[in-house]
């Protein structure tokens, strides 16, 4: 092989690969060997057992389990509140706008999407001030519910965007048939393009469910808290996976609580990558089926 | 008089009034959706303005150039907007070759056999968490640079910037394969025809045709690097003092937002954070709109 700056990028495109997979492959075994047994009971229950923290609630202290219930119950709420309007977004954007309507709003989800998401916490935020100088006496305060609001508005531009491209990527044949057979606009929607657009959405929502249990900086703003016990309703200050370790990492005194952190990056390593592989699994599924139609 | 289309299970007229009622809130969704997102984008920046007008006015111009020491009065951001370009840049300049490697063996010089996952591997590591990314840096970059740096306590401009790195490349990847992989398949055929290897047809051909999306996938990652917190705030030192070299610690405008919670929501501390919203959101917002300008269309 000639030794010139072409086949000198080749060996560097080898580098880089290899660069990458030793990091990524470092950085997760590390965790892995920090960790102890981040899947067993007594790292989520600690002391007390499965069934008595679930269906006695019996306190749990030494375990992940309120920080996992809190995490549970954040992403809950912020998708019931982003599903819809999100999803609306993405077909208003493929259906019903056209021209420099589609335009303009397709830059705006996008110049939404890059918001930092500590900005999105300092919205929450505000909005907690506000409403507190407002209404003093039934303000929200910090709690799941802003917490969910500012989470939504962070995940909406993802689900409104892969609604979008879900949509638009129909067979043109197919969206027409509806409308040729005397269906309005909606029942169109309803009854062709959702269904038949439904799998590439639902993978679409679950990697925006992922992005809500990760993100920090916008529940550290607005209600994360580290000793909330689980959470007993939505009105409440909680725990979260992300903000314990973020917590644990500056303030732990022992290498027990140590461990816990890594016990719970593990966890939530372990869901985000879950979700990302049945989204994906959901979208190849659905291209193969798309394809065989075809 | 038109038809409705009713699948065949409905029998009833009142079953239809039902499924009426569910089209009409399913218009009401769409509509309000789009309504809802399009005035939050402005809502966000409004509200910022609005809680951060009394100290502009309190402050004036003084807060973009000033050093920040809330005892003596001096409530300037300078040092964070330095914070933030200091910590940035250099994970851009240190993602940036890398990335282009990667994407050119996923796309191109690849073993066929390895290709696939290569990109597969990257679509995963986009949905580890970053905290997560920040906490292993704690303890595998963290030491390592106290080590290099000669005392001082790792917690350092450098330590931020290399986690960074490695947290937009996926970023930046997708991109940059995504229009390696747009490039027409006859010119590149035309380029093989006429005798360049399958390496300089990359360099020479792939990479200048993909130019418009490599440069968006810059802007991008360049975006992520400013607007993230819990690395910056977990591992470049959190001084707000402006750094004399890499080794030194340092604020970033995201950290300062997550650290300064005064107790007293008046003061001009409190509402320097706001301050800050507001220039995170413009750069952004810059980015984006520049990324899209130069990658039209091609944005998903």
């Amino acid at each position: 092989m000639k030794i010139n700056a072409a086949s000198l990028f080749r060996l560097f495109s080898y580098f880089s690969f290899i660069f990458y997979v030793g990091v990524f492959v470092f950085f997760i075994s590390y965790l892995f060997i920090r960790s102890d047994a981040p899947f067993s009971s007594a790292s989520v229950f600690g002391e007390s057992s499965f069934i008595k923290a679930v269906f006695y609630n019996e306190p749990v202290f030494e375990g992940l389990y309120p920080a996992l219930c809190g995490t549970l119950l954040l992403v809950a709420t912020s998708v019931l509140i982003a599903v819809p309007f999100g999803t609306g977004t993405g077909l208003w954007l493929s259906e019903f706008a056209k021209g420099r309507k589609q335009k303009v709003m397709t830059l705006l989800i996008d110049i939404l999407s890059g918001l930092p998401s500590i900005v999105i916490g300092l919205f929450g935020f505000s909005i907690i001030l506000i409403m507190h100088k407002i209404i003093p006496a039934k303000s929200p305060g910090f709690s799941i519910i802003v917490s969910s609001f500012s989470l939504s508005v962070l995940v909406l531009p993802y689900i409104a965007k892969s609604t979008q491209t879900a949509v638009s990527s129909l067979d043109k044949s197919l969206k027409l048939s509806g409308l040729s057979l005397g269906a309005d606009k909606i029942e169109n929607i309803r009854y062709i393009l959702l269904p038949k657009a439904f799998p590439s959405i639902l993978s679409g929502i679950l990697l925006a469910i992922a992005r809500c249990a990760e993100d920090t900086a916008v529940i550290m703003l607005t209600g994360a808290v580290a000793n909330a016990g689980i959470p007993g309703s939505i009105f409440e200050r909680f725990e979260a996976l992300p903000f314990f370790i973020y917590y644990t990492s500056s303030e732990y005194t022992s290498e027990n609580e140590l461990e816990m952190a890594f016990n719970a990056s593990v966890l939530l390593i372990f869901i985000c990558i879950v979700l990302f592989i049945i989204s994906y699994c959901i979208n190849s599924i659905a291209f193969k089926r798309k394809k065989r139609v075809k | 008089m038109q038809k409705k289309i009713v699948p065949g299970y409905i029998l009833s007229e009142n079953r239809e009034q039902i499924l009426n009622i569910y089209n009409l809130f399913l218009k009401f969704i769409i509509f309000s959706g789009a309504i809802l997102s399009s005035v939050l984008i402005f809502l966000i920046l409004l509200i910022m303005i609005f809680l951060a007008l009394p100290f502009f006015s309190h402050e004036g111009i003084s807060i973009f150039s000033g050093s920040w020491n809330p005892v003596s009065g001096s409530y300037g951001i300078a040092p964070m907007i330095a914070g933030t370009v200091l910590t940035a840049v250099p994970a851009l300049i240190i993602a940036f070759p890398l990335s282009l490697g990667y994407s050119v063996f996923a796309a191109e010089t690849g073993n066929r056999y390895l290709k696939k996952p290569a990109i597969l591997l990257i679509r995963a590591a986009s949905s580890i968490p970053t905290v997560v990314y920040a906490f292993a840096g704690i303890f595998i970059i963290v030491p390592l640079i106290r080590k290099i740096g000669h005392g001082g306590s790792g917690y350092s401009i450098l330590s931020a910037s290399l986690v960074l790195a490695v947290l937009i490349s996926p970023t930046m990847i997708f991109f940059f394969y995504d229009s390696l992989k747009s490039v027409n398949k006859y010119t590149q055929q035309g380029a093989l025809a006429l005798g360049a290897s399958k390496s300089e047809k990359v360099l020479f051909l792939l990479i200048p045709s993909a130019k418009r999306g490599i440069f968006a996938g810059v802007f991008l990652g360049l975006g992520r690097a400013l607007g993230d917190t819990m690395i910056s705030l977990m591992l470049a030192g959190n001084s707000a003092s402006f750094p004399d070299s890499a080794f030194e610690s340092a604020r970033t405008l995201t950290a300062h937002i997550a650290l300064v919670m005064a107790a007293d929501y008046d003061s001009p501390e409190f509402r320097s954070v706001f301050a800050c919203g507001i220039i995170l959101y413009l750069i952004t917002a810059f980015l984006s709109i520049t990324a899209r300008y130069i990658y039209k269309g091609r944005i998903q």
